[in-house]
């Protein structure tokens, strides 16, 4: 368990009273450029950027089992292949026992590759068809030359063993081919344990599996962790397995790390909206248990354009005022108002509005301009009437003033803020529903 | 314990079911013999009624789906009774299946990108699938009806025009959705619907499933190795075990008392919130070339008889509305002198699993 101090962020740098950490992760930061079509790059143009991982602390302590939990799109994944050098870092640190990474060569890294293993959440990709396990579970040896024939030998029925793939000289000659996928991901475990690994990254490494394997592969990762002293990053989408098997969960959204804490404290006590959610909306085979109803809406929005402020708002139940309003939740809003009316009604008020391009611009405000022979006051009684049917809608909390120059409607939306993580009741949290504790403290 | 009022059934009144299966079996010819992959499979379903079928990978469930549905691959032999509106489909051909599939029998598959042109308009989709099946149908028609079934999946009537890449992968299942809704079918087939889905998308999902027999009088078998979603969806749950259905009855009744040991341990193997402790079942599911003798689930059930490699399992109703094909609960006259001893069991290889 890491040490925190009692006031500010676990995170600050010179909080060092315990144990120097495995892994120190500061302001890490993975983006990529977008290609954008053959015109933009003749031109060399702008095309945007892609934040995948847009600012991501944390540390891991030796023997701690952290989760990174998050939905598809979320930067979990390219977290975890930043972390083991599969990606390339565009800033931040990532320490490995007080070393930094995150800038170093292919060939320097190589030596540490020995020391932080990843493996990926599809064991019949993993495993090379041509390669029998005794091949494939010796190459790493052979790839970083640790090992002479009688060594390597030793050492892949070892690891064979440690995995449960015994009586091992039934597996040794066997290709992926003849395995079944709980097997497969066996051999895989193998393979990452074989170099005598500190840090493991598991990619969703039990997802790909039956519900009834994936209690044995997540069994076999605890023996391993025990016997070998290894620490795991576990990187999934599933906060059930994530529950018992971690000690440590951080929750991702969009690139940032929303929630962070105990694992106790964060099930016990969730505080982010999108942490609750995310807990609601796991299928539970309790017969007394009834379908969620107050789900968020939608899905995780495209990371080339994140929404402003909160990038979690426009899903938010909890949402209010400062958390970023915009012109595209006006868009939502009115496209979802249209799924409840009548399609004539739809007709007509599409006919006043058009076809909202405009609310697509970022923006403090989003201008509406009447259609063909409407006038802006049809368009205020199309906002009126949507406001009227949902008065209590989170957007209109945002809205602060509507006026109109004649040619145009325009709304104005409250000044949104980027919530910050800040240390309450125990975890960390980027929501401004929590006011940062210890006021004065960089709480980032 | 109760008689049933006919065998494999827990309705007695067939002309008010929407669908209903008799000794179903299907099976695959491989160099080493037949693969018995449905083996004597029995259930109904009523309209508006939501059966959930659930089990390991291999026991059968997806070649259940597909042999009712008449989508077997080559190789793959069907016989037994499926008997929609007074037709045996195992006996039509396969264009006579084909005109029934969409107006009257429904899919939902698992990968709802693969299912789409994506050089067609979500408009198109939906006009070509109306035009196939309705020749006659007037264009304001055909959109007044893909309207209607987009808003029934939340999708607004903004997007019509779009094609499929401007949708996400839960708007796309749901899409997916409406373009079999909109046919009006009585039956669909669910396989897997929400396997490649993020979990919230994925309870977005099952919301809509389960809100479908409210609205229009559909009849659905939906297919899943997910426990948790059977519990939330569906009415009614079969459990499935190497090509039988081993038990079956009310989702809830199930899931609070499961009869069969199956059922039990794989509830106790299914991590959820509530997970304090690993569990899992040892083994692996049976090859169904050489099936064990008996139960087929004797070698990995921690409640085997000496009955149970001996005897198949007769199916028993141990209430009313649920039936289960396990020697547990009897019959006791079927079982001989001796035949409740425990069995002496056989050391299982961890490596040999799934």
């Amino acid at each position: 368990m890491p040490t925190k101090r009692d006031t500010g962020s676990a995170l600050d740098r010179d909080a060092v009273n315990g144990p120097e950490p495995l892994l120190a992760v500061r302001d890490l930061e993975v983006h990529f450029a977008l290609q954008g079509n053959f015109v933009q790059r003749l031109l060399s143009r702008e095309t945007g950027t892609v934040k995948a991982v847009d600012g991501v602390s944390f540390d891991v302590q030796p023997g701690e089992v952290l989760a990174v939990v998050g939905e598809s799109g979320s930067g979990k994944t390219t977290l975890g292949r930043a972390l083991t050098g599969l990606v390339a870092t565009s800033d931040g640190s990532i320490r490995y026992r007080g070393q930094e990474v995150a800038d170093m060569s292919d060939r320097s890294f190589r030596p540490l590759r020995r020391k932080i293993q990843m493996v990926f959440q599809d064991p019949h990709a993993s495993l090379n068809p041509a390669m029998d396990l005794e091949t494939a579970l010796a190459h790493p040896l052979r790839i970083h030359g640790v090992a002479d024939r009688a060594e390597t030998h030793r050492l892949v029925r070892d690891a064979l063993e440690r995995v449960g793939l015994s009586p091992v000289e039934r597996f040794l000659g066997k290709l992926p081919g003849d395995l079944s996928g709980g097997q497969k991901q066996r051999a895989v475990i193998a393979r990452a344990i074989i170099l005598g690994p500190d840090l493991l990254v598991a990619d969703e490494p039990v997802s790909m599996l039956d519900m009834s394997v994936r209690a044995k592969i997540l069994q076999l990762m605890l023996d391993l962790k025990r016997d070998l002293d290894l620490t795991y990053v576990y990187i999934t989408h599933d906060l059930a397995t994530a529950k018992f098997f971690c000690d440590r969960v951080a929750i991702m959204y969009l690139g940032r790390v929303v929630e962070i804490g105990p694992t106790s404290q964060i099930f016990a006590d969730p505080k982010h909206p999108y942490t609750r959610a995310l807990l609601a909306a796991i299928p539970d085979p309790d017969p007394e248990r009834s379908l969620p109803t107050d789900l968020p809406r939608g899905e995780i929005p495209d990371a080339a354009e994140p929404p402003s402020g909160c990038a979690f708002h426009p899903r938010c139940p909890a949402a209010f005022d400062r958390c970023g309003w915009e012109g595209r939740d006006l868009r939502s809003l009115l496209e979802s108002h249209w799924l409840t009316v009548d399609e004539e009604v739809y007709e007509r008020e599409r006919a006043v509005v058009g076809t909202l391009d405009e609310l697509s611009a970022p923006g403090a405000t989003a201008r509406i301009s009447p259609q063909g022979g409407h006038s802006v006051t049809d368009v205020r009684s199309v906002l009126d009437r949507v406001r009227a049917a949902d008065p209590d809608e989170p957007f209109w909390s945002g809205v602060t003033s509507i006026d109109d120059d004649g040619s145009a409607v325009t709304v104005h939306f409250a000044a949104g803020e980027d919530p910050a993580l800040r240390t309450s009741g125990g975890v960390e949290v980027a929501c401004l529903l929590y006011e940062p504790e210890g006021q004065g403290q960089d709480t980032r | 314990m109760t008689t049933p009022p006919r065998s494999g059934s827990l309705s007695g009144e067939a002309e008010h079911d929407a669908l209903s299966v008799r000794d179903l079996r299907v099976w695959y010819g491989t160099e080493r013999g037949p693969v018995r992959a449905v083996d004597g499979v029995n259930f109904n379903l009523r309209p508006g009624e939501i059966l959930g079928l659930v089990g390991e990978s291999g026991c059968g469930k997806s070649t259940l789906g597909r042999g009712v549905l008449g989508l077997l691959p080559p190789g793959a032999k069907a016989a037994g009774e499926v008997r929609f509106r007074g037709e045996n489909l195992v006996e039509l051909s396969q264009k006579q299946m084909q005109s029934r599939r969409g107006p009257e029998i429904g899919l939902i598959f698992q990968e709802p990108m693969t299912r789409l042109n994506p050089l067609m308009r979500i408009s198109q989709h939906f006009e070509e699938t109306l035009r196939v099946h309705e020749p006659d149908i007037s264009t304001a028609e055909a959109k007044h009806r893909a309207l209607e079934a987009l808003r029934g999946m939340g999708i607004p009537p903004t997007r019509y025009r779009n094609y499929p890449h401007e949708f996400s992968g839960g708007m796309r299942q749901r899409l997916m959705i409406a373009l079999t809704l909109v046919l009006r079918p009585s039956f669909i087939v669910a396989d897997e619907p929400t396997t490649a889905l993020d979990v919230l998308v994925e309870a977005q999902i099952i919301r809509i499933l389960h809100d479908l027999r409210r609205n229009f009088d559909t009849a659905m078998l939906l297919i899943t190795h997910n426990l948790g979603i059977i519990a939330e969806a569906c009415d009614r749950v079969a459990v499935m075990y190497a090509g039988h259905i081993v038990e079956e009855g009310k989702a809830r009744q199930v899931f609070s008392s499961p009869a069969h040991p199956y059922t039990r341990e794989l509830l106790r193997s299914t991590i959820s919130l509530r997970t304090t402790g690993l569990h899992y079942i040892p083994g692996a599911p049976p090859d169904l070339v050489d099936a064990p003798s008996g139960c087929t689930f004797h070698p990995r059930c921690p409640d085997a008889m000496r009955v149970c490699p001996d005897q198949d399992p007769v199916e028993v109703y141990p209430t009313g509305n649920q039936r289960v094909s396990c020697w547990l609960h009897g019959p006791e006259d079927r079982i001989p002198e001796g035949g409740r001893e425990p069995l002496a069991r056989q050391e299982i290889d961890l490596a040999d699993e799934a």
